[in-house]
């Protein structure tokens, strides 16, 4: 990496630095969803709010889980815990590209030294209902983001479309910083008197979950909490429109998409554990994007969904 | 005579789609443009990754105006008539024209239309063409509703001539034509307006975009050559990557870069897989060596420290793409040196089909079946079957996870690793082949019987399940199979009967679902009420009667019986009972029969009650039999009448030699067919057909209004004329000849000694009156016709010829 004026010198300053961004920009900064998720867009705020007709901006930090890429903080690039970016625009502004090369530019990335490219990618969530157009973009070959206009999710079409962004933090930061070990990579400021790599915060979470991940987790739980996460989603979303308590009309698509992130994050442990096969595995799948298509049926039916009294008709 | 430009600018087009687009555009615009009425000279397409371009040169400046006569009603017609046609014409009644013809006085239309000019038709036609684009793939974006393949941000289109340039006025979803367009996204974003292509062309340049991807293509690849050769290495040569990396790139910089020395021991194949599907680079290779040991990337700039950084960056990606890799390898290494269990293991979990059972059952199949077929091809057995069994292991590898295309070649490399003989490590590898018509066949003797085991297995497989090609549908590529089945038994010269080997591949099948069966009703029954009744009852079923199958069939029934009685002794299991009935009904009959078909005869041979009832048995299974083994093999007829017609094979002939017995034997079969074919190419050849057809009508002919058949008996003392005795005699040399050559299966020989019949039998035809008055000399003549056809017949059916 080139010497750089105003390079970042740690992993929190680049987030920071996009914060700060995307906050300039116009979007509301929310926190990470307090949920288990596999990636930032399982996010109500990028999964449901990309429904209806209601604008939206938003970005926020995404702590994502996939079980099966734990290496016990042994890889220098995969992990099971890592950091999503995400930033949800809808409708999709004419120059997002613009927007997302200056966020570049502001984590200290040197348009003038680099080859940034995008290369087709076409996303698609089978377990979200969910797939949308765009590219990996390539910075000097190496993919750092997402970009996707969504053009469908819980199986609703999108109108307007939103454009997403998902940068992966630690693959991001690792190249700006010119670190080729994640655990290496500094967490805070060097210079500090605390100075924190990734592995001091990391590493000891990364073996303790590897082991969990792959060898301890009771199937038997995971698979019981599948079903009952399963099974109270219908039930949330079969309860009727309006509250018998307040007699309001409340939709609780919010508490039943948790259910629906909940089965998904069962599913992805299960399948670290091994015992889904194959077969088995296009089974689970269908079942969580089915209650992911609930969800969005019942999204769409609240207030910030676009539903208007009038249109109850 | 302007010219026309028209510019699509976008966000990044996919390089794949880019090629087609631009021909798509043209297509739209020049035909939309000529049904109006607007021819041009030429036109061009081009495609950048942000934008789609078209010129056209020479154009009418308008349409030509058009002048139309209508024949109306007689002028004398009713009102409503008249009416009726200034309606359909638009004109007055005033503007009609009346003539004498004929007829009588008829009423002309004269319509006239003007030109329009060129601006206004294309405006229409580009809005259509944008409007109804045929992207393979298409999105809308923000909140708009007009559908491209990615955001549609400009639209440049001018017609320009020695006047000047004039923009072509349209909108399109709020997106309004103009005469500027804008240079390389970094290196000179600025919008520019142009005045003509060659401006455009020339401007474009200047803002770093090379227009026309022939051209970026040929920068690459001619930068990369050289590159390379400066080195004393060569570029491995990728035509589909290169059209791909030059639909990335406006502004082609080819950098070249190293792999780091850890890498340089994996396979070269992975490493160009790995570098080609991640990160599109082209591989150098070291010529002396063979090894990969650079890698070209094309970056889409240039910068101030010539791409030192760009080029870092890459090759800090490759690391880590390597790395995986390398991590792979050695993994799967691990496993395969530990003899590849945990792979096959997982192979129960990978279901080939929903209703043929997993991967791990396929290759149990392929295994026995590549047992059965090693001496026919002269492989040794234990080796065949051990191939069979690793062939696929690498499906459950890491690397072939990673790269599903390395299938195959990994299982060489790993089972090499396993220190397995060459033999059965080439057999991974070549057992999918042949996959095309044009792909090798394998020739080493272990990969034969694998592969054709392979394709057997298929083949068998689906049929028994009813998925056969229909049409141009052929899901499974179960015609590609067939051919290659025969490819690889012909050029290996294999002799083989299928149909037996198609019967017992059905019958492997047959019985390991039978076995899943009874597996599961086993564990539907292991509740606890069941547990005590369940180890025994299970022992019986599977071991003693499943298992007695093959040496003894009788015992088998006795000892399921057994079984039921014994079951029901224990507990209550009349569900289990009708369940277990029901099996025994439908699925383990047939295989019992099958089975007691194929088994082979005891020493001492059968009891006659024993034969007699394989005898009814074998008549229950006739019609199973041919619907699946008979259509199977007239199914691979099908594909070699279709090999063979490539190679000038007749279809007749073939199905002359189709209806000869022993037709499951393809190299034979084939042996004859050629035989035949030469044999036809020949004046006597075909004059002999003749003779055959003459010699057979006849007979027929005669057979049927006598009623008897005349098929024995023909003397020569009851000969009268010459031509007669020469027959008997030359009939009697070619027997002499054909009878040995058809033992040894020489067709060419056999075929020859019946060409010679052609003379004498002309001749016969020629002096002899077959109908002779006198009752013995006929019927002897009508005997004398019946060994001609049949000698010919024990060659071929000719009846099945043509001409």
């Amino acid at each position: 990496m080139s010497k750089m004026t105003d390079a970042p010198k740690s992993f929190q300053e680049i987030i920071l630095r996009l914060q700060a961004y995307w906050a300039a920009k116009g979007c509301a900064i929310l926190q990470p969803y307090d949920m288990e998720v596999g990636a930032g867009t399982f996010h109500p705020a990028t999964t449901l709010r990309s429904l209806g007709t209601q604008v939206w901006a938003a970005a926020y930090v995404q702590p994502s889980r996939r079980p099966t890429d734990g290496r016990y903080g042994e890889n220098p690039n995969r992990l099971q815990h890592y950091y999503q970016y995400q930033v949800l625009i809808k409708p999709s502004p004419p120059d997002l590209q613009e927007l997302y090369l200056g966020s570049l530019e502001a984590i200290g990335v040197d348009m003038a030294l680099h080859d940034i490219r995008f290369v087709e990618d076409d996303w698609e969530s089978p377990t979200l209902g969910a797939w949308g157009l765009g590219w990996e973009v390539w910075c000097d070959g190496m993919e750092v983001s997402q970009f996707t206009y969504f053009q469908q999710v819980g199986g609703h079409d999108c109108h307007p479309v939103s454009g997403e962004l998902t940068y992966g933090l630690e693959r991001l930061a690792m190249y700006i910083l010119g670190v080729d070990h994640v655990m290496d990579m500094p967490f805070n400021d060097p210079q500090t008197p605390i100075a924190l790599s990734y592995g001091d915060v990391f590493k000891q979470t990364e073996e303790e979950y590897a082991r969990w991940n792959f060898d301890t987790a009771d199937t038997d739980v995971l698979l019981r909490q599948f079903e009952e996460a399963e099974t109270h989603c219908r039930e949330i979303l079969d309860a009727p429109h309006e509250d018998p308590k307040t007699g309001k009309r409340i939709v609780m698509a919010h508490p039943a998409y948790d259910q629906c992130i909940k089965a998904s994050h069962m599913f992805n442990l299960l399948d670290a554990r091994g015992v889904i096969s194959v077969t088995e595995r296009q089974a689970y799948i269908g079942r969580v994007r089915t209650l992911a298509k609930l969800c969005a049926d019942a999204f769409v039916q609240t207030t910030a969904g676009g539903w208007q009294p009038d249109s109850a008709a | 005579m302007p010219d026309l430009l028209i510019e699509l600018f976008s966000e990044e087009i996919p390089a794949r789609m880019q090629r087609r687009a631009g021909e798509d555009l043209k297509k739209l615009v020049t035909d939309g443009m000529v049904e109006a009425g607007l021819t041009y000279a030429s036109a061009g397409a081009f495609s950048t990754p942000r934008r789609l371009t078209l010129t056209v040169e020479g154009m009418l400046a308008a349409s030509p105006a058009t002048v139309e006569e209508r024949k109306g009603p007689r002028a004398d017609a009713p009102e409503k008539a008249i009416e009726g046609f200034l309606r359909s014409t638009g004109l007055t009644r005033d503007q009609l024209e009346e003539r004498e013809t004929p007829k009588g006085a008829m009423l002309f239309a004269r319509i006239e239309k003007a030109g329009r000019p060129a601006a206004e038709i294309i405006g229409e036609v580009l809005e259509k063409a944008i409007r109804t684009f045929p992207w393979p793939k298409s999105m809308s974006w923000g909140a708009g509703s007009l559908r491209w393949v990615r955001p549609l941000h400009s639209i440049l289109c001018i017609l320009s001539d020695e006047a000047g340039t004039e923009v072509v006025p349209l909108e399109v979803d709020g997106i309004a034509s103009g005469d500027t367009t804008a240079g390389h996204r970094f290196m000179a974003p600025a919008p520019f307006s142009v005045l003509n292509f060659d401006d455009y062309a020339a401007k474009l340049k200047r803002a770093y975009v090379v227009l026309d991807p022939e051209e970026r293509a040929e920068a690459i690849w001619h930068e990369s050559t050289n590159m390379a050769f400066a080195s004393g290495l060569e570029v491995v040569e990728d035509k589909g990557l290169l059209a791909e990396v030059a639909g990335l790139v406006e502004w082609p910089v080819v950098l070249m870069g190293r792999i780091a020395d850890d890498f340089l021991e994996l396979p070269p194949e992975v490493l160009q897989t790995s570098m080609k599907e991640h990160q599109k680079f082209f591989s150098v290779r070291n010529p002396k060596t063979g090894r990969i040991e650079r890698f070209i990337t094309v970056a889409n700039r240039e910068t101030v420290d010539n791409g030192a950084t760009i080029l870092a960056g890459n090759e800090k990606v490759l690391s880590a793409r390597l790395a995986d890799a390398k991590f792979f390898w050695e993994n799967d290494l691990r496993v395969a040196k530990a003899g590849m269990q945990p792979w096959l293991e997982q192979l129960k979990n990978v279901t080939f089909h929903a209703k043929l059972g997993t991967q791990a059952e396929r290759i149990d199949r392929i295994a026995a079946l590549a047992r059965e077929l090693a001496p026919v091809v002269g492989a040794d057995a234990d080796q065949a079957e051990r191939a069979a069994r690793l062939a696929k292991a690498d499906l459950s590898s890491e690397m072939v996870y990673e790269f599903p295309e390395l299938q195959g070649l990994m299982g060489r490399y790993y089972i090499s690793a396993l220190c397995e003989d060459a033999a059965v490590a080439a057999a991974a590898e070549e057992h999918y082949s042949p996959l095309g018509p044009s792909d090798a066949v394998p020739t080493a003797p272990v990969s034969v019987v694998v592969a054709l085991a392979d394709k057997i297995d298929t083949l068998t497989c689906f049929w028994a399940i009813d998925e056969k090609p229909t049409g141009s549908k052929d899901p499974f590529a179960l015609r590609r199979a067939a051919l290659g089945a025969i490819r690889i038994v012909l050029e290996n010269n294999l002799s083989m009967p299928m149909l037996p080997v198609f019967l017992s591949t059905y019958l492997d099948f047959l019985r390991s679902q039978s076995f899943e069966a009874l597996n599961t009703l086993n564990s539907a029954r292991s509740g606890p009420e069941y547990a005590g009744a369940l180890p025994s009852a299970k022992q019986l079923l599977t071991q003693d009667a499943l298992l007695s199958f093959t040496s003894s069939p009788r015992d088998t029934k006795a000892a399921l019986a057994r079984a039921i009685e014994e079951m029901q002794q224990e507990s209550n299991w009349s569900v289990a009972d009708a369940a277990l009935d029901g099996l025994f009904a439908s699925e383990l009959a047939p295989i019992h029969t099958f089975e007691w078909l194929m088994v082979s005869e005891p020493e001492g041979g059968y009891s006659d009650a024993d034969d007699e009832a394989r005898n009814e048995e074998r008549q229950k299974f006739e019609p199973l039999l041919s619907r699946l083994a008979l259509h199977l093999l007239s199914f691979v007829h099908d594909r070699l009448k279709v090999y063979l017609r490539d190679q000038g094979i007749r279809h007749d002939i073939i199905d002359a030699c189709i209806a000869m017995e022993g037709n499951d034997d393809l190299t034979l079969l084939v042996k004859r067919a050629r035989a035949l074919s030469d044999v036809l190419k020949t004046e006597d050849g075909e004059n002999l057909i003749q003779g055959f057809k003459r010699a057979n009508n006849i007979l027929t002919q005669a057979q049927e209004a006598d009623g008897v058949e005349y098929s024995y008996g023909a003397d020569v003392k009851f000969a009268e004329t010459d031509e007669e005795r020469a027959l008997f005699t030359a009939l009697d040399q070619a027997e002499a000849k054909i009878k040995p050559a058809m033992e040894q299966q020489d067709f060419a020989t056999a075929m020859a000694a019946l060409a010679e019949l052609r003379a004498p039998i002309d001749a016969f035809f020629e002096g002899v009156k077959i109908n002779a008055d006198n009752a013995t000399v006929r019927r002897n003549r009508l005997n004398l016709l019946s060994r001609i056809t049949t000698l010919c017949s024990s060659v071929a059916d000719l009846r099945r010829i043509d001409r």
